[in-house]
This record gives structure tokens, C-alpha cells and sequence, in this order.
């Protein structure tokens, strides 16, 4: 499964280069604004055309991510796929509660955080130890929150609430939670 | 005239108050609110900058969520909310030929926005309430983190400012359809049907074009207003709520939270707030560069009827559009996420567009232009949303949301760069271009310091976006704090760009006191002593 630092390195080059286009047309544009021109006329067409570039972009972006980021349609799609691991984690007065020491996952299995909140909006998030983000979701209290993921690199994860809490959320961190080991196919 | 003359009197001394209308004086008092209160904003926003590199010992974590709570509702209520509403109580009868239906009632608009903001921000301070802007159920009612009086004045200052907003609406609306004395009767359903798109619509499909009886930067002003009454009602019902549990606690009852489901109350909550943001907002500059653009070019708008049926759109996806907020809550229903979510989300990419292609066609039309400081700055905002949008788009997809959501990516690239880039320089192009005619034709004091403002705000506008995105993507969060430095290259960066950004407000600042004078601010707050209606004296 691609991982998320593969689709974040994607998304961060294709930014940069459509920020570094869009300041280079206003800085051209305002160049030539300031000098004489023929009154040339826009074509209506150069209009329409813009304007079903637009569309396009629009629609084609979510069906190229759908079918290229791999955790979208395992989201979209979780209550039918059967997971290979559950978890059952309780979040209550700024603490996450695990169901055991540590959360240990085999390389691409399937891994359901089942995370129920008793009292606030919190989140939850998965992190590295470099602190990038794996994945995160909001725990909304009264409400089942759940997030199916298939890891396929081995690593050592922190839990980290990802939503506003009040100031006492800002220490709901539990350093190493999640392990995955890829050295077998099933971890311990 | 030697610095301290000028400082007292004005560049030159060519602003005079008391040749000012109550109209004049109406849309620079709230100019003046909204510029003291960006003060703040901007103050304080540099304090978190700070604060997100190294803790200040003097602020307790408290203090700065409470801060965290109040600067954005500051900037956008008392900040924009004045500069905005100021600005359209002038342009509607400015545009329209006829007087504001009601000068007091925008003096009380401008007073209950003004204490409003100083009502809630002083609670902030003093109590550290702090649910933040989103109050996520049950947060705002949790009186185990935050005071029940703090809590109770903050509600009741945002209350303020709601019912001044309240006033704002029927102002506009009435000023569009009322038949002032004297005049042959004003076809109100018509005005309303023209301001509100169906007009335009109905084009699409009439051979003979209908005539169109409302300008389109009144359109638009119209039609962001709509949202502008659905937001404050939205807001004020939620205050209400929170008030009851809040009433409840003082007279010693501890109401259940769970009486009121957090999936539900957060879809409504953010349906309202949706509508500043991907709604009055987006209209109201819209609407704003069509303006600018015809004023300074002095030639019509570029496909004006598809520019009418575009804001009408824009007006319609406001409503449709508040799941994008809720696409990493997982009990939202799919159908939601992916037709509110990502589909409706993805038309503000055309309506911007659109509106962005009609602005630029239009000023190329009329090359060659000078450039000026409204216009320059209106291509900063311009610049602004172009690059704001994109952003705001790419996490409103389920696949990446997974990976963006309350990072510093959506804080910074997609709204400050959206707000500081392209809504603050909108609104500065608007100033610029209004000051000689709101003064009576007071000079400007410095263009050096107009010029050092424009590039402050662009470098450091879009600097501070790009450092907080890079922070974003590489897994910072917003809303949190990291106590040992972890991302401090990309923190000690955007709180540079956040010190530019400073330095170009206090240019701007002191530019526009030197050029009317301490004597000329205080003069704006006196009243009026020409008794007219008019919006400008008489020559």
C-alpha cells in the first residue's frame, strides 16, 4: 500500500509547482498591464474552455485519489472488509484508554481502531516518530469512530489526539502505542 | 508643516471632519473599528507565532488557547465584519443613486459590533474561556476547564455583534427595495429578484434579455448578505443553547450533555459558519473585484450575466457545502462526504475561477493601466485566492483529508493565505480606492509606506501560509502545542513572515494617521453637524 509520505511528497511537488505558475502569470500580468497593448479581444471560447478545465479538475481530482490513494475506498468501504485485527479504545477526561500495553499489528494486516469518546470531540491520530501523520480521525462522543488501516512497513507509532480539547488535551499523547513488525507475517 | 503639526492635523491639513456627512462619518467610524481591532488581531497573532516557537512564561497554556479562541473571531467580526458592513452601507446607496434607509440604524450596527467584540475578547482575556471558534459540542458547556461568568459574556458579546449583524441586513435589504420621500415608487420585488440572480438565471433562457435594474457589485452584496442572515441566526440560536446550559450551571443545575447529539450539533454548527466562509466571503469579494475592476478601468464587466448567474451559484453551494468539514468523522454518512463533502466543494473552484478570469479579463481589456495602490493591491487579492482555493479544494477530498485534517496545512496555506492575502488585500484595495472620496480628498501621507505595505502583506502573507503548510504536511498539527522544538525550522520561518506582516500593518497604520490626523480621528467620532441624507456634501 502506498504510504501517506509517498502521497504527501506528491501533493507538496504538485502544489509548489501550480503556486510557483500562478504567481509567475500575476507577476507577468501586472508587467504588461502597465504597458500598451492591442485592445485584443478574449475569445468567448478561451472562456468556455477555461471554464470546463475547471470542471474537470474539480471531478478528476477526487476519482484520481480515489483509485490511487489506497486507504480511500478501504474507508469508504470498511463495514464490508473483514479486519484482521480489532482494537477497542476508550477516550475519557483527556486519556486515551488501551485496551492493553501496547497495540501490536503483522505487516498488511488490517487493523480496525474502534474509539469511543464518554465525554468530548476528540481525535485521534497516528504518528511516527519523526511526528508525521499516518492517519487521524475525530472522536465524536455518543458515536462509534472507527478507522480500518493496512500497514505495510514496520514502525513504532504514537497516538496523539488530533482535535482541540480544552487545554488539558494538549498532553493526550501516548508515545510508542501502535508496533508493527514486518519481520513476520504475524506480529506477536 | 513640520511632523507633529502633521501628526495632529493631517498631511497638508486637507481633511477637515466637520465637512464630513453622517454617511462619511458612519463608514469611517467603521473603518476605524475594523482597523483597531485587525490591530488586535494581528498583535495577537503574532504572540501565538511566537508562542508555537517557544512558550511565554508569562502566558499559561490557558491564556493562549484563550487567545487562540478570540483571534479569529476578532479578525473576522471585528476586524472584517466593520471594514465590510462599513464599506456596503456606503456602496449600496452610493451605487443605487439613493440614501441608506436608516443612518442610526448603522450607527448602532457599528456600536454593537465595536462592544460586541470588546465584550468577548475581554472575557477571553480575563477568564480564559476558550472552546474556540468551532465549539465542539459539549466543549462550550464543559465548566470543568472553563468559567461559567467568563463563558456567559462571551456568549453574550458574540450576541452583540450578532444582533449589529442582525441590523446590517435589514439596512441593506431595505435599502434596496424602500421608496425614499419624494421619489415615484421603487419596484421592490423587481430590485429583489434583480439583487438576488433570478433575473440573471432567467436570462439563460430568454431570447429578449431581461434589463437588469440592480448593479452587479449591489447583487452581490445582496446575496452575500442572505448568508450573512442565515449565519447569524445560526450563531445566535447556538448561543442561545449554550446560554441555557450556562444559566443552568450558575443556578447550581448540571444539564446532561448528552441531551444534545455532537454529530448533529457539529453538522449544524458548521452549516452556519460555512456560510462565512465558503459564502458571505466568497461573495462579497467576489463582488468587490467586479467593482474595483469597472471603477478602475472605467469599462464594463466582462461577461456580466455569467458573473450574476456565478454568484447566484456561489450563493446556492454556501448551503450545500458544510461537510467538507466533517470528512474525518467517520459516523458522518458517506453520501454526505462525497456529494457536500467533495462534489459541492469542488464548484467554488469554478465559481473563483470565473470570478477570477472576469476581474483579469476586464483589466487587461484596458491596458495600459497605472498602477495604482487599489490596484495593485486588488491584484494581491486576486493572487491571494488563487493560491488559497486550490488548497481549501485538495483537503476538502477524502483520500487526502485523511492526512490534512487540522493540520497546519488548513490553517495556513488555505485560510491565512485566504484571509491575509486574499481577502485583506481586497478590502485595502477598497480602502485605498475610497479614502479621497470618504475624506473630501485628504492626501495620503507616505506612498513610500503604501508601497512597503503592499509587499509586507504579499511576502509575508503568503510566506507565513507556505512555512505553516510545509509544517502541515510533515504531520504539525494546529490547535496543539509542541513543547520541545520539533518543528521549529518551519515556526521560526512563518513567525518572520508574521513579523513582516506586522511591520506592513503598522506602515499602513501610521500612514493613514498621518495623513488624517489625531485631530481627524477624533473628529469622525463627533457628530456630524451637516443635516443631510446625502452621502457626499454638496460641492
Amino acid at each position: 500500500m502506498v504510504d501517506s509520505t509517498t502521497v504527501l511528497y506528491g501533493q507538496t511537488l504538485a502544489y509548489t509547482l501550480y503556486c510557483l505558475a500562478i504567481l509567475s502569470l500575476m507577476g507577468w500580468f501586472a508587467y504588461k498591464i502597465t504597458r500598451k497593448g492591442k485592445d485584443s479581444v478574449v475569445k468567448n471560447t478561451l472562456f468556455y474552455s477555461f471554464v470546463t478545465f475547471l470542471i474537470v479538475l474539480g471531478v478528476s481530482l477526487h476519482i484520481i485519489t480515489y483509485n490511487t490513494i489506497p486507504w480511500a475506498p478501504i474507508d469508504m468501504n470498511r463495514a464490508t472488509i473483514h479486519p484482521d485485527k480489532v482494537f477497542n479504545i476508550t477516550v475519557e477526561k483527556h486519556r486515551f484508554i488501551l485496551p492493553e500495553g501496547k497495540m501490536f499489528i503483522g505487516c498488511h494486516e488490517k487493523a480496525l481502531f474502534k474509539v469511543t469518546s464518554n465525554d468530548l470531540t476528540y481525535g485521534f491520530g497516528l504518528f511516527r516518530q519523526d511526528n508525521s501523520m499516518v492517519f487521524q480521525m475525530q472522536v465524536i462522543p455518543g458515536h462509534m469512530n472507527d478507522i480500518l488501516w493496512q500497514f505495510d512497513k514496520s514502525g513504532v507509532y504514537y497516538i496523539r489526539s488530533t482535535e482541540y480539547s480544552g487545554p488539558k488535551g494538549v498532553d493526550m499523547i501516548v508515545k510508542d502505542a501502535v508496533i508493527v513488525s514486518c519481520d513476520s507475517t504475524s506480529a506477536k | 508643516m513640520n511632523f507633529f503639526q502633521t501628526l495632529i492635523h493631517g498631511e497638508e491639513g486637507l481633511f477637515k471632519p466637520h465637512t464630513l456627512t453622517p454617511m462619511q462619518k458612519l463608514t469611517l467610524r467603521f473603518v476605524v473599528v475594523g482597523l483597531v481591532y485587525y490591530a488586535f488581531a494581528v498583535i495577537e497573532g503574532m504572540l501565538m507565532r511566537i508562542y508555537e516557537i517557544k512558550p511565554i512564561p508569562e502566558i499559561p497554556t490557558k491564556q493562549f488557547f484563550a487567545i487562540m479562541t478570540a483571534h479569529p473571531l476578532v479578525g473576522i467580526f471585528g476586524s472584517t465584519y466593520s471594514i465590510v458592513f462599513g464599506a456596503f452601507l456606503f456602496l449600496v446607496p452610493y451605487l443605487m443613486k439613493k440614501p441608506l434607509w436608516s443612518i442610526k440604524l448603522g450607527n448602532w450596527t457599528m456600536g454593537l459590533i465595536a462592544i460586541g467584540t470588546l465584550v468577548f475578547w475581554t472575557s477571553g482575556f480575563i477568564t480564559h474561556y476558550a472552546p474556540l471558534y468551532t465549539l465542539y459540542w459539549p466543549l462550550p458547556a464543559d465548566f470543568s476547564q472553563f468559567s461559567v461568568i467568563g463563558g456567559t459574556f462571551f456568549i453574550l458579546g458574540i450576541a452583540l455583534v450578532m444582533l449589529g449583524t442582525v441590523f446590517f441586513v435589514i439596512n441593506i435589504f431595505k435599502t434596496l427595495t424602500y421608496t425614499p420621500e419624494g421619489w415615484e415608487k421603487q419596484p421592490s420585488g423587481e430590485l429583489l429578484k434583480s439583487a438576488l440572480g433570478i433575473i440573471a438565471f432567467g436570462n439563460l433562457f430568454r431570447r429578449k434579455k431581461k434589463e437588469q435594474i440592480v448593479s452587479l457589485p449591489v447583487a452581490a452584496i445582496t446575496q452575500g448578505t442572505v448568508d450573512v442572515a442565515f449565519n447569524s441566526a445560526i450563531i445566535l440560536f447556538t448561543g442561545v443553547l449554550i446560554l441555557i446550559y450556562m444559566v443552568a450551571a450558575l443556578l447550581g443545575y448540571n444539564l446532561k450533555s448528552t441531551a444534545i447529539d455532537a454529530l448533529l450539533y457539529k453538522n449544524w454548527f458548521w452549516w452556519g459558519l460555512d456560510l462565512v466562509a465558503d459564502g458571505l466571503v466568497l461573495i462579497f469579494v467576489a463582488g468587490t473585484w467586479y467593482l474595483l475592476a469597472t471603477l478602475i478601468t472605467g469599462k464594463k464587466l466582462y461577461m456580466e450575466n455569467i458573473a450574476r448567474i456565478a454568484l447566484l451559484v456561489e450563493l446556492v453551494v454556501s448551503w450545500t457545502v458544510w461537510s467538507h468539514h466533517l470528512l474525518s468523522d467517520q459516523a458522518q454518512p458517506g453520501i454526505l462526504k462525497v456529494v457536500s463533502g467533495e462534489m459541492v466543494t469542488a464548484f467554488e473552484l469554478i465559481t473563483q475561477g470565473l470570478a477570477f478570469f472576469i476581474t483579469l479579463y476586464t483589466l487587461w481589456s484596458a491596458r495600459p493601466l497605472k498602477m495604482t495602490n487599489p490596484l495593485k493591491f486588488l491584484l494581491g487579492g486576486l493572487t491571494g485566492f488563487a493560491l488559497a482555493v486550490p488548497a481549501g479544494i485538495m483537503q476538502a477530498d477524502i483520500g487526502l483529508n485523511r492526512i490534512l485534517h487540522n493540520t497546519q496545512w488548513v490553517i495556513g496555506p488555505h485560510v491565512h493565505v485566504a484571509i491575509l492575502v486574499g481577502l485583506a488585500m481586497t478590502l485595502y484595495a477598497a480602502i485605498y480606492f475610497l479614502f479621497p472620496i470618504l475624506t473630501n480628498g485628504a492626501k495620503l501621507y507616505s506612498q513610500k509606506l503604501a508601497t512597503f505595505h503592499f509587499w509586507a502583506q504579499l511576502i509575508g502573507g503568503i510566506g507565513m501560509g507556505a512555512f505553516m503548510g510545509i509544517a502541515g504536511l510533515n504531520g504539525m498539527l494546529r490547535r496543539s502545542l509542541y513543547l520541545n522544538g520539533e518543528f521549529n525550522t518551519y515556526m521560526i520561518l512563518a513567525g518572520l513572515c508574521g513579523a513582516l506582516l506586522l511591520s506592513g500593518f503598522l506602515a499602513f497604520f501610521f500612514n493613514i494617521v498621518m495623513s488624517i490626523g489625531i485631530n481627524g480621528v477624533i473628529g469622525i467620532f463627533l457628530p456630524s453637524k451637516l443635516k443631510t441624507k446625502d452621502l457626499l456634501p454638496k460641492p
